[in-house]
Parts: structure tokens; sequence; C-alpha cells
């Protein structure tokens, strides 16, 4: 990557909460908020913190499926309907499968570098609880070729990581691989009772790890390798954060110290067409973190704080091996031995993740801007984290479909 | 004739009913999974759906597309290996479709009993009037060259009658539902001591494809199931009487009281005049009545049902499975009143509740709550501690309790005694599965 023409930040952010199931006020009965309010809810949360819509040049939406999901197109339109004073200016929407809010972080990175804007509106998106999740399936199937959706798995994505965790299991060994899993899973649902915005907030079990790691999987009913535990929840949900340059955080009159600067990024993507080389190794976020890491000129043991995209227990454990974290076959150990966990060496997803804070998936690479946002500004509530000064830095890892598209970005706290 | 080409062709009389539109749901998937199979691919599966109301045809057709729906949901997984061949059938939303057509395109919903002249297997789910079944099931035989089975899911007609006089011997059984038939998992088999070995067999495997438990009970009017739900429904009814007497209160409040005890303190799902309600005063009334010309030792009668009935107080559901008012008044499916036989109005618990609570007193601090129990691991230790602290406890609730267990419990025994259970363990398997209590009735509780 070439070097930066001038430095990026992003402050501002804001998280709706993820509703769906484990959340006490969702009811899949009764009539629930819809894309337009979750879109509202998260602009108006970003443009409150940084003195109204006059100071957003330019706005980008990340969003997968509410064409299907919500039979609706065209979300540049509804960049107004935050408030009526980003009428008349630019609006664009991304698609890039559960990575699309990472590609609106992306394109509003550009566009500032670009110097077309100082200040952009960046928001995700996802209302994915329309539809049961038999039929949400087919709906998230197209993060795949569409040409192997006849081949794939009922439950097509659960079916694909599902395929990854067998390989895994008979490589590295079931149990190890099982108690790394349920470790992940415990960390997520701990992380999420940390915040309220969070679908596991809720959660009461008194031992998630005890209850992970005794659900066997059941193919018969699910996938043959993965248990719903091991999966992202289906979630309503819409995240948004302002990236700017340094006029754009002057004319905020936001202070650097509120702000992360991004120090580096990458973003590489896999011919969807093609099956994974290994099914044991994510060859696109491997290129894309150790890009990223490069980009910044920092080595991974400088981060501090870790947002990594665990639409399945299984691939958060393929990301700690893909950043260089543990070597293959060891990433199940790390988490096991609690080097992920809140107060572990590396603290990844505090907030729960995919997995305990929720996953509405054009929204997720927004989410995890914002908890890095809010975890190196101080400004993470009783989820925050302590940084330790020899490692400031904190990366977030969004994909899209199977390790097709891969956004990596590092970030640090403005000085 | 294989178990296959039984199904091939099958008749459901009284299909529009509670329990005829649940059988012919479950036929109807067993048969569509059959007509699916590689080897039945070009044989036709015919399911007559006979009901005498063309409303409740339509009705049950729109039944069945709802239920048909949710079960093939549940088996998506399934159902793309059964679909794998079919290139057009892509996401799971168009193999659901599919399956939904192929599982309704078996029914032939009809109101003309000529249908089932051609079946083999014949499911029986109509009134529960003996004169009735005997007539429909002698003409469909004597108008039918393939000597029928026949399938009949009465609770209280001693089918031995029913074979005799409709001249089918040996080819009749009880396959007795429970409500609703689509998720009830008890089904009682009862034979006639003609039934042939060929047609048990047939519905031993045809239970078993639809994943019921089965309890065999002997030929005596009510079965196992009724058998006790009948007696133990008379008692609370009892009891409600004399507890009005002895305390010169009005029977609402009794009744009230009687029913906390059987659900909050006996830890069943729910309580005995709310499972009269749920089942309908009327088809209590009705089975009591049939069951009662063959009792001998005992009067199987209710002039408290009576009275409710003239009053035009019936309980039972809606079409849509709300709970019709009965005994109680219900709002949202919770109970708000309780029927004043006297002053015929209801009473709402806000008046009376607390002083009918006091009087029973409190419940044990271990008490357990029947969602709770059915869940737990330790349920035979959690039950005994409660049981015992109840023992222990000098209250009205409690002495009632006790009471109500016991007599539960000698009503169990006397089935096995009376011959129309094999064994207790049928029993309590009938209350267990049946009626989804946390425990069966013969057991050492209350002793």
């Amino acid at each position: 990557m070439k070097k930066l023409r001038k430095k990026i930040y992003m402050t501002a952010g804001y998280n709706t909460t993820s509703l769906g199931t484990g959340r006490k006020e969702f009811n899949p009965k009764k009539p629930r908020p819809g894309l337009e309010h979750y879109i509202k809810e998260a602009g108006k949360g970003v443009l409150d913190q940084i003195g109204g819509p006059e100071h957003v040049d330019e706005s980008v939406i990340g969003n997968f499926m509410a064409a299907r999901f919500n039979k609706q197109a065209n979300l540049p339109g509804f960049i107004p309907y935050i408030d009526e004073g980003l009428q008349w200016k630019p609006a664009t929407s991304v698609e890039g499968a559960c990575g699309s809010g990472g590609l609106a972080l992306m394109n509003g990175i550009k566009t500032v570098l670009a110097e077309t804007a100082d200040v952009v509106l960046a928001l995700g998106v996802e209302v994915q609880n329309t539809v049961k999740a038999v039929y949400g399936a087919d709906i998230l199937a197209g993060a795949g070729w569409y040409q192997r959706r006849k081949e794939g798995h009922a439950y097509f994505f659960p079916g694909q990581f599902s395929d990854r965790a067998g390989a895994y299991y008979e490589k590295y060994g079931y149990d190890r691989a099982r108690k790394g899993m349920a470790r992940w899973y415990a960390n997520a649902i701990e992380n999420a009772r940390l915040d309220q915005n969070a679908q596991e907030f809720q959660n009461l079990v008194k031992d998630p790890y005890t209850q992970a790691y005794s659900l066997k999987p059941n193919g018969r009913s699910f996938v043959d390798h993965l248990t719903i535990l091991d999966c992202s929840k289906v979630s309503d949900g819409a995240s948004a954060i302002a990236i700017c340059s340094e006029e754009g955080l002057e004319k905020m009159g936001v202070d650097k110290k509120d702000a992360v600067e991004v120090v580096g990024w990458a973003q590489v993507i896999r011919n969807i067409t093609n099956d994974p080389a290994e099914l044991t190794v994510l060859e696109t976020i491997k290129k894309a973190s150790h890009q990223a890491l490069e980009s910044a000129g920092i080595t991974v043991d400088q981060l501090g704080t870790l947002e990594v995209h665990d639409c399945f227990s299984i691939a958060g454990i393929l990301v700690i091996e893909a950043l260089g974290l543990a070597k293959p076959g060891e990433g199940c150990d790390f988490v096991a031995a609690g080097k992920t966990s809140h107060n572990g060496e590396l603290p990844t997803n505090t907030t729960g993740g995919l997995i305990g804070w929720g996953h509405p998936t054009g929204a997720t690479g927004v989410h995890q801007a914002v908890t890095i946002w809010q975890q190196l500004t101080g400004k993470a509530g009783k989820a925050q984290i302590e940084l330790k000064a020899d490692k400031p830095y904190g990366m977030t890892i969004n994909m899209g479909g199977d390790d097709v598209t891969v956004i990596a970005i590092v970030y640090k706290r403005g000085e | 004739m294989t178990y296959d080409e039984r199904l091939q062709h099958v008749s459901v009389l009284g299909a529009a009913g509670k329990m005829g539109s649940g059988i012919l749901l479950l036929t109807a998937l067993e048969m569509a999974d059959l007509s699916l199979k590689p080897e039945n691919k070009d044989k036709s599966f015919v399911l007559n759906a006979i009901d005498v109301s063309p409303a409740g045809l339509s009705g049950l057709m729109k039944y069945l597309r709802d239920q048909v729906r949710k079960a093939a949901e549940k088996k998506t997984v399934l159902l793309r290996q059964l679909y794998a061949d079919r290139d057009d059938l892509i996401e799971n939303y168009d193999i659901i479709d599919e399956y939904i057509f192929d599982v309704l395109n078996i029914v032939r919903p009809v109101t003309g009993i000529e249908a089932a002249y051609q079946s083999n297997l014949i499911f029986e789910a109509v009134s529960e009037n003996k004169d009735l079944k005997v007539k429909l099931l002698s003409a469909i035989d004597k108008n039918n060259p393939n000597k029928p089975w026949f399938f009949t899911n009465t609770s209280s007609v001693p089918i031995n009658l029913v074979e005799k006089e409709a001249g089918i011997e040996g080819r009749i059984l009880g396959f007795h539902f429970y409500n609703p038939p689509a998720i009830q998992r008890l089904v009682e088999l009862i034979l006639t001591n003609n039934t042939t070995q060929e047609v048990v067999d047939f519905a031993h495997q045809y239970a078993k494809n639809l994943r019921k438990v089965v309890v065999l009970s002997n030929d005596i009017a009510g079965f196992i199931g009724n058998g006790h739900f009948m007696r133990d429904a008379l008692h609370g009814i009892k009891e409600a009487e004399e507890l009005a007497a002895e305390n010169e209160f009005s029977l609402y409040k009794a009744i009230y009281m009687v029913n906390k005890v059987t659900q909050d303190y006996l830890v069943r799902p729910m309580g005995i005049f709310q499972l009269i309600d749920y089942v309908g005063i009327d088809v209590v009334k009705f089975i009591l009545n049939v069951m009662n010309p063959f009792v001998g030792d005992e009067n199987l009668h209710s002039d408290l049902l009576d009275k409710l009935m003239l009053q035009g107080v019936m309980g039972g559901q809606l079409s849509n499975g709300a709970q019709k008012d009965g005994f109680f008044k219900y709002k949202s499916g919770l109970i708000t009143a309780v029927w004043d036989i006297h002053k015929q109005e209801y009473v709402g618990l806000e008046e009376f509740k607390e002083d009918c609570d006091e009087m029973l007193g409190e419940l044990p601090e271990n008490k357990v709550a029947w969602k709770d129990i059915m869940r737990a691991q330790d349920k035979e230790a959690k039950l005994t501690a409660f049981f015992n602290d109840l023992k222990n406890l000098d209250a009205l609730g409690a002495a009632i309790a006790i009471d109500y267990g016991l007599r539960s419990k000698e009503i169990g025994l006397k089935l096995v005694k009376d011959e129309v259970a094999h064994t207790y363990n049928d029993v309590n398997t009938v209350m267990l599965t049946g009626f989804y209590h946390a425990y069966g009735p013969i057991n050492d509780f209350f002793d």
C-alpha cells in the first residue's frame, strides 16, 4: 500500500441494540422496528456527537441483503431520512456480504484520502429477523457462489464452516478443538454481558463454557461439526461512525484524543468461484491481516485489542492462527488458555463479537470499528480494557463470505 | 401387502374434526415421505379426507398447508436430500414449497363416504357414537373389495362391540391419539380378541414412523388415559363440593381452590378444572356417558357437569386453539374468573382469591414449578423432598393435595387390577406422555 497522503481518523461511533433471540424485548410474533429505524438511530447517534449534519460531506451505507430481507434497495435514499440536513449531499451504498460494513469504512477512508470530503458518515445496517432462520439461510447463502447452492447444506454457511471445523478436528484433534471453541463461546457471552446493546447482554447461564463444551454437534438436526452455540446470531442492528481528516475533526470540534487514527489497512479479495485451497486456513484473512500490520509498520505483538469476524467459533480460532498468534492447529489452545479473554494477553471481541454481541451482517464491519474506537479512547464503559503502553494498537478484521471479501484495519488513539 | 402398499390408499373419517385433522396431517406427511422414496416415484398415493362439513374441509386444507410448512421447515436438511435430483429446486424455500405441494397433492377432501371404498386403511375419528361408527364402518366394508383395515380413534367405545356389529372381525384395532395428535407423542393401542398379528405389526410400524410412544391398553371403555382422567376429574368435583359444603361457602371458591391445589401442590401442567375446560365439559360428560354402562362397580357421572351444560357453559377450544370459557373465564390463556352456578355469572378472581389462598395456606419453601421440574435432572429427589414437606405441613391445601395424590394412585392401581392396563408402568407412561404429568400416578410420594 502506498503511504497515506494524509491522516485519517474515526470518531463519534454509535451502535444500536443488536435485536434478536436472546434479547428479552425480542418477540418474533410481534412487529419490530424496520430498516429505516435502525439507519436513523445509528446515523443520529453520530450526528449528535459531531455537531449536526452540516459537518457531514458525504455518506456511505454498508448493507448485505436488504433487497431480500426487507424487499428494499436504493439504500442511499435513506441517508436523508436520518436528518433532512443530509439531503442533496452524496451518498453511496456498498455490498460485500458480511464484509459490507468493512467496505463502507474503506469507502469512507478513500473518499477522505481523495480529498473530496473531510467528514464521511459511514453506516452499516442489516435487519434479518424478517424471515425464519431456514429461509434466512437461503438469503445469507448469497455470500457464496450461487452455482454451489444446490449442493450446499440447508444451513449453507454453517455448512461451509462445519466443513472447516470437521477438517480441523481431523487434522488437529476433536477434543482440543472443541475446548477452544467452547472457550471462544464463553468469552463471547461473558463479554456481551458488559455491553447493554449486546444481544447476549441478558444471558444468565452460569457456566457458558460447560454449556458449550457439553453440547455435541448433531448433523441430523443441524450441521455435522458445529452446534448452534458455535454460530453467530441472527440480528437486527446498525452501527455508524464518522471518518474524517484532521480538518474534519477541527470542523466538528472533536479532540484528537477522542478519535482513533487509521494507521494501516488492507482490503483483499479471493475468487468466489474457487473452493478454499485448505479448509483449515483462512488464506484471505491471513493475507489481509499481515498486509494491514505491514502497512501500519507494526507487528502483531503490538496489538492491544482485536475485533475479529467470528461468524462461527471455528472462524475465530482460524483467525488467531491466520494472524500468527498461534501456530496452525494451536489456535484452539491459545483460546482455551484464556489468552483472548477480557483479561487475557490480547482481549478479543471485547463486547462479545458476532457470537455474543450479535451479527447484523451488513453492520458488523462498522460495529467492530466502533468497539475499537470505544476501547482506544476509554469510552467502553463496563467493557473497558486496560491498554498497555507497548501495545497501543487495535485491529478489526471483517470478512464477507467464506474468506472471500476481507477488510483489515489497524487503529491507534489520536494524538 | 407391504407397509408402503397399505398406505397407498387411505381414508380418514371425520377428517375436519380436531382429532381427524391431526391424524390426517400425520398420515399425509408419512405418505408423502413414502411417495418420495425412489422406489415409489411411479406409484400413486391417495389420502381421502372425508367429512360431512364442506366448511370444515376447507378449514382443514388451510390447517394442513400451515402445518406442513412447519413440519417441512423442521426437516429441511432431510428434504434437501429427498429432492437432491431436482435441479430446479435450489433454495430451502423452493424445496419447502414443493414439499407442501407434494403433501397436499395426496389429500382429496370429500364429503361422500364412497371415496373410502377403494382404501386399504381407514382411520375413524367421527364422534363418540357407537352406532354411527358401526354404520359407517360396515357400509365401507360392504362396498370395499380390499378387505380394508380399520383404525379407530375412539377413546371410550369398546372396540370389540364395533368389530362385531360392523362385521369386520380381525381387521380393527384402537389407535388412540392424544390431542393434538401432531404434538402429543402418546398413542394407546387397543386390540380386540380377534385383531390379527399383521394388523398389529403394521400399527407398530406406523406408530414408530410417526415417532409415537405406544402403550397397549385393554378394550375396556375409557382405556387407560380416560380411565384415569375421568375418575380423577370426578374426584376433583367431589372434593370441591365437599369443601364448599364443609366450609359453607360458594362452590366457585372451592373450584378455584381444588384447581390450584391440583396444579401447584400436585405439580401438574394445569389444574383439574382447567383440564376439564381444555378437553371440553361437553366432551368429558360425553365420555363419562359412554363409559358408565361398562363399569359395573362405579357410577361415572356428575350432576355438576349436567348443570353446567344446561347453563351453556362448555369449555373446549376455538378453531384457532384459544381456550373457550368453562369453569373458568380466560384471558390470553390465563384464568381471570370462575363460574358461579347459582348466580350463573363469572366471579372475578380478585374478589376472593386472597381469602381462598389464605385458607389453603403457604406452600413449602422448596416448592417446585411443573415447568422447571420437567427439565430438572434430579426430578425424583426434588419431588420427594417437596412432597415430604407437604405431608408435614398442617395446612388445608397440603391435606387436599395428599388426599388427591393418594386417590390418583388408587385409580391407577385399579386400572391394572381391572385389567385395563397391563402394568403399573403403562399407566404411568400414559399420564407422563399423554397428560404431561411430571410423575406417574402410581408412586410412593403420598403414602
